[in-house]
């Protein structure tokens, strides 16, 4: 496990952008340890919150250094309790942060073009995720979907950052009607992509791991599993997911994820919105179950 | 200064506070945030024989100042713990309260004798017998549930272990007379008693108006149960001091989040106290405690931790 802090940050800027905020963090020492794929863990409510656990945002950007010193960004959709006392927080009022957490996306070592896919705004992290990529030599190509325009996150950020760019909205309201799966074969195939990067929905990211290895591509993707420390110790973001030895272990998204190669992870036993034991992995239940 | 030495049995810790069972994973992953051999005693991740995945998910609901967990007793295994886990911890200097548990009673031993039988063993200093897991598929299973049941798995850990190694069987609230239940595991050989594990539960997703859990019940936890593990305390504290039950130390656990929550628990009868469920929402919770307990202590001009433990007794107005 990396190294990681736990501050007692200061929101100094929120800004709607779309159906989301934008929350910039003063939160010294996060910025000099994370690298893109990593996230942080907020608490909500203050000290004496009903809400106990804490919310995970993938890092959308770190600045280590400033006129407030280190800060880190995220991207917010008040949808719960949670992300809604966040997303009305003023500047100046204190969030306690823990971060960098997680295992980041891997990089290259060689510069082979690289596809990053973003459902919703799980684009968050794919910015400066591009910028490191481009950095050793990658071309970079990005791919936004969403429902409707309002819910894609950094299209503008996206044509400034990426050697190219392509939009889905299921709705048509901006770029091509359908999803990322409908357009994702063709720009591997265009840009001679050895690895996708992938960050958004369970279903979009085992869509985009069959379709990276149907067309020769590497599937990288950031998981979502709702997490209640983001640390490692609760055991409740697990996921099945089959280790170099070829055997399935229910692991942790936040210290050995959120990052997994796509084609370990066992997306059969996601389904209904529940994922099951898969019979073969260590440990699972027998009859009468666990 | 305030001597905060705390003495379970034959084990005298340091301080009086403790990481609670599956709260702390063991010890790796909060070691980034304090040093886990601060703490009076760090209580590991129930271990059972074997590998175990836990249940499928979601396996986490959060309720009013409080949660649902439905684990499932996920683990490595006892062989797997103590070639890792267990020598990490030794490496520390922690000293460790191991959590195990079985599906049967002879389990239950079988993991108690493997440890004993460990090269890190000199870091246990005592063994908590999770009697009282929620998360299982056949709730017969609880075995504190039933005085039996609870005689029978610890009288068989008893047998497992060095005599030198004190035992604390982990009680459940959900049981018509808690007293009954401790008075049988001490029976058994119990040197102290853990009180109290989460209270089994169930929440309903009102979107899809199906139960949210994929083990559908669940273990609540967090400040919303302090009540009941106050409670409970109060009432086996009660029956010790009465001459009812044979007097040993008790464990307190359940929805501690500051000094001050420890205080009540402790004097409600607890001479240790666990720090479970409020780590998930500040990693260095249990370390903190520690400090606060300490300045709770002194804040009622005692000089000697262990002057606070049952003190509410003593202190009950008379009408």
């Amino acid at each position: 496990m990396s190294g990681v802090v736990q501050v007692a940050g200061e929101l100094i800027a929120t800004r709607r952008v779309g159906a989301y905020h934008h929350l910039t963090l003063v939160a010294p020492g996060i910025a000099e340890l994370a690298h893109p794929g990593q996230f942080v863990a907020l608490a909500v409510g203050g000290p004496t919150s009903a809400n106990l656990l804490r919310r995970c945002f993938s890092i959308h950007r770190v600045k280590p250094s400033g006129t407030h010193g280190g800060t880190v960004d995220v991207v917010v959709a008040a949808h719960g309790p949670g992300t809604v006392w966040l997303t009305g927080r003023r500047a100046h009022d204190p969030v306690d942060v823990v971060g960098p957490l997680g295992r980041p996306f891997p990089l290259p070592a060689a510069p082979v073009p690289c596809v990053l896919v973003g459902g919703g705004y799980g684009s968050a992290p794919l910015f400066w995720l591009a910028e490191a990529l481009r950095e050793r030599g990658c071309h970079v190509e990005m791919v936004l979907g969403a429902a409707s325009e309002d819910r894609l996150f950094g299209v503008v950020e996206a044509r400034r950052t990426a050697d190219g760019v392509t939009v889905t909205t299921d709705d048509g309201s901006s770029g091509r009607r359908g999803w990322v799966s409908d357009v994702l074969g063709e720009v591997i195939d265009r840009a001679g992509a050895g690895v996708v990067y992938g960050c958004g929905p369970m279903a979009m990211l085992r869509s985009v791991t069959d379709i990276a290895t149907a067309h020769g591509a590497v599937a990288q993707v950031a998981v979502e599993e709702s997490m209640a420390c983001g640390v490692g110790v609760c055991m409740t973001c697990v996921l099945p997911v089959t280790g170099n030895d070829g055997v399935t272990r229910m692991v942790r998204s936040c210290v050995e994820g959120p990052v997994f190669r796509g084609d370990r992870v066992r997306w059969d036993a996601f389904g209904g919105g529940i994922c099951r034991v898969p019979d073969d992995a260590l440990g699972a239940p027998r009859e009468g179950g666990h | 200064m305030v001597d905060m030495t705390t003495a379970l049995g034959s084990m005298v810790l340091p301080n009086p506070v403790m990481t609670a069972s599956g709260c702390a994973a063991n010890g790796q992953e909060l070691d980034r945030f304090f040093p886990v051999s601060d703490l009076g005693a760090f209580v590991t991740k129930t271990v059972m024989a074997q590998p175990r995945s836990g249940r499928g998910t979601p396996r986490m609901a959060e309720t009013a100042s409080g949660m649902l967990n439905s684990i499932g007793l996920q683990g490595p295994g006892i062989d797997v713990f103590v070639e890792k886990d267990l020598a990490w911890l030794k490496s520390t200097g922690a000293r460790a309260l191991v959590s195990i548990a079985g599906t049967t009673a002879e389990e239950f031993g079988d993991v108690a004798e493997r440890l004993a039988a460990s090269p890190a063993y000199d870091a246990v200093v005592g063994v908590e017998v999770n009697i009282s897991c929620p998360n299982v598929a056949n709730r017969g299973l609880v075995f504190a549930c039933d005085a039996l049941s609870s005689e029978r798995v610890v009288r068989l850990v008893r047998e497992r272990l060095p005599s030198g190694t004190p035992i604390f069987a982990k009680l459940t609230p959900d049981v018509t007379d808690i007293v009954l239940i401790a008075g049988a595991a001490i029976k058994a050989g119990a040197d102290g008693l853990t009180m109290i594990n989460t209270l089994l539960g169930m929440v309903i997703d009102t979107d899809l108006l199906r139960p949210q859990l994929a083990g559908v019940t669940g273990g609540l936890s967090g400040p919303a149960v302090r009540p009941v593990a106050v409670r409970a305390l109060w009432q086996v504290t009660a029956a010790m001091r009465e001459g009812r039950l044979p007097t040993r130390p008790l464990i307190g656990v359940g929805g501690v989040r500051t000094g001050r929550d420890a205080l009540e628990l402790v004097a409600a009868g607890a001479s240790a106290v666990q720090v479970g469920t409020a780590t998930f929402n500040d990693p260095s919770a249990p370390r903190r405690v520690v400090d606060e307990l300490e300045a709770e202590v002194a804040r009622h001009g005692l000089v000697r931790f262990a002057d606070a433990v049952g003190i509410a007794h003593e202190r009950m107005a008379r009408p």
